[in-house]
């Protein structure tokens, strides 16, 4: 959008800041550079917090966000070639809409947007007349999409990307149904390998339900160090994943550790009663014969 | 302590009935040692199977210890193998994750007797001479001091019968001499009544003795 706009928007009644910001890709996929008014960012967004060097001072300069600078082992005074060069001022904590931020001026002459911006960020006297600004300057602005800041975040979360949700449920559903088999059928060959142990069991007078009892024993507590085995390695999955992926964000479900746990409870179970059953109930004799 | 009379045992093998025993009449006093003896197919095991209360009879009549075998219940012929019978195995079927004293503990637990002090039984441990191995797991001992953990855990119950089914079949003639021996002492100190199945003579001479069996009788 044309850059005067911002002009306008900060006519507006009740708005006391506004400024434009362009949001330029890069040649890397799924990175963008934000071209930034500084002073008007800062005043905006309470400021950078510089953990590494400084604010950019020329047309090449470039400032990263913490992540960012993890992840692609960046400091104050690193060269980043995207096709056109800019050298690392400094690093600053994560938190401001980007990840990357240049100057406004010499971005959009860069890629060739001289006079646009992509977003203009406004701030509002109080909470209570943010609806009627956005009001506003729908009517003055018909052909943008305006929002507040709550209705933008919840754009941008992984809830409004179509079809996400659904791909998301079919992966647990999918997870779940092969964590199910994959229990039972371990238990259940496990089981089914002891059959001779079982019979030997048997010649020694155990009931059926001794065998059961024996069986029920050991499986829960096999259920339940494996339980505690699977939350350990979640984390170490997390470590392992923060460790190689820096800017990918993880998440550690608390609310599935009850399920999965029930749903190996029940699996490991079914997977050794079965078979358990089977054996106590064959003959011994028969039970003593396999190999 | 054992009776039988006219004891059938006929199995059906898919649409085929296979007569095992064909009318096995025997006599076994408390405190024998007898050897039965016979060719592959002449019915030793399933006498057996069925003196241990793996197996019913099909007819006849059967007593151990004045019990009649053939009216026993499925319940009733596994309480009969916790305590009035103990079975010592070719293959020594010792379970492979637990060790030598946890074998012989199993079967004590249950018999329903894990919490009876029994002194008395560190003296057949001693006999057996297996009282250094009793904390090692099967795959540590020889095919010898497996079978003496074997005889070990089936006389734990104080049996009336000791049922031994070709215990020296898997073993060299030295430990197969050693087996032999104690199962012999064990009879002649502790007064166990043994019936073992052999297919060799030079073992079955062991015993007090020896019931030839062929084609499902007893011939003499």
């Amino acid at each position: 959008m044309p850059e005067g706009i911002v002009g306008l928007v900060r006519r507006t009644p009740y708005v006391t800041m506004a400024t434009g910001s362009l949001v330029q890709p890069t040649s890397r996929v799924l990175t963008s550079i934000a071209g930034i008014h500084l002073a008007e960012f800062d005043a905006m967004s309470g400021g950078f917090k510089y953990l590494e060097g400084g604010p950019f001072m020329g047309p090449d300069d470039l400032i990263v966000d913490d992540v960012e600078a993890r992840s692609s082992h960046l400091h104050a005074g690193s060269i980043v070639d995207f096709g056109i060069k800019w050298r690392v001022t400094g690093v600053v904590e994560s938190g401001k809409f980007s990840r990357m931020f240049a100057d406004l001026k010499p971005l959009q002459e860069k890629y060739s947007s001289t006079g646009k911006v992509s977003v203009i960020w406004v701030k509002v006297d109080h909470q209570a007349t943010v609806q009627s600004v956005i009001e506003a300057l729908k009517q003055e602005l018909p052909e943008y999409q305006i929002w507040s800041v709550e209705q933008y975040t919840s754009l941008i979360s992984a809830n409004n990307i179509p079809l996400l949700k659904n791909f998301t449920a079919v992966v647990i559903g999918i997870g779940v149904v092969i964590g199910f088999l994959v229990v039972f059928l371990s238990m259940y060959t496990a089981v089914l390998e002891r059959t001779r142990e079982i019979g030997i069991l048997k010649a020694l007078g155990a009931s059926p339900g001794y065998v059961l009892g024996i069986l029920l024993r050991e499986t829960v507590l096999l259920a339940v160090v494996g339980i505690l085995s699977g939350i350990l390695m979640t984390y170490g999955s997390r470590a392992l994943l923060n460790a190689l992926y820096p800017t990918f964000v993880t998440e550690i479900a608390y609310d599935w550790w009850p399920i999965a746990a029930v749903i190996a409870l029940i699996a490991a179970l079914i997977g050794a009663i079965y078979p358990g059953l089977k054996a106590a109930r064959q003959d011994a004799i028969e039970a003593l014969s396999y190999d | 302590m054992i009776e039988i009379h006219d004891l059938k045992k006929i199995y059906r093998v898919g649409e085929v009935d296979v007569n095992a025993l064909r009318g096995v009449d025997l006599s076994v006093k408390r405190g024998e040692f007898v050897c039965v003896v016979g060719p592959s197919g002449s019915g030793k095991s399933t006498l057996f199977h069925i003196l241990g209360g793996l197996t019913p009879p099909t007819s006849g009549e059967i007593h151990i210890d004045g019990r009649d075998l053939l009216k026993m219940t499925d319940a009733e012929r596994t309480n009969l193998r916790k305590r009035t019978v103990g079975f010592v195995f070719q293959k020594y079927n010792l379970l492979p994750t637990l060790t030598a004293e946890e074998n012989i503990e199993i079967a004590r637990d249950i018999a329903g007797r894990k919490q009876e002090k029994d002194p008395g039984f560190d003296e057949v441990i001693k006999l057996l001479g297996i009282e250094g191995r009793l904390h090692h797991k099967p795959r540590a001992l020889s095919g010898g001091e497996q079978q003496r953990v074997a005889i070990a855990r089936s006389i734990v119950n104080h049996p009336a019968i000791l049922l031994a089914d070709e215990p020296t079949g898997n073993l060299d003639s030295e430990n197969s001499q050693i087996v032999l021996s104690l199962l012999r002492d064990l009879n002649r100190r502790t007064g166990q009544t043994i019936l073992m199945i052999t297919h060799d003579l030079d073992a079955a001479s062991y015993g007090d003795r020896i019931v030839r069996m062929r084609d499902g009788r007893i011939v003499e």
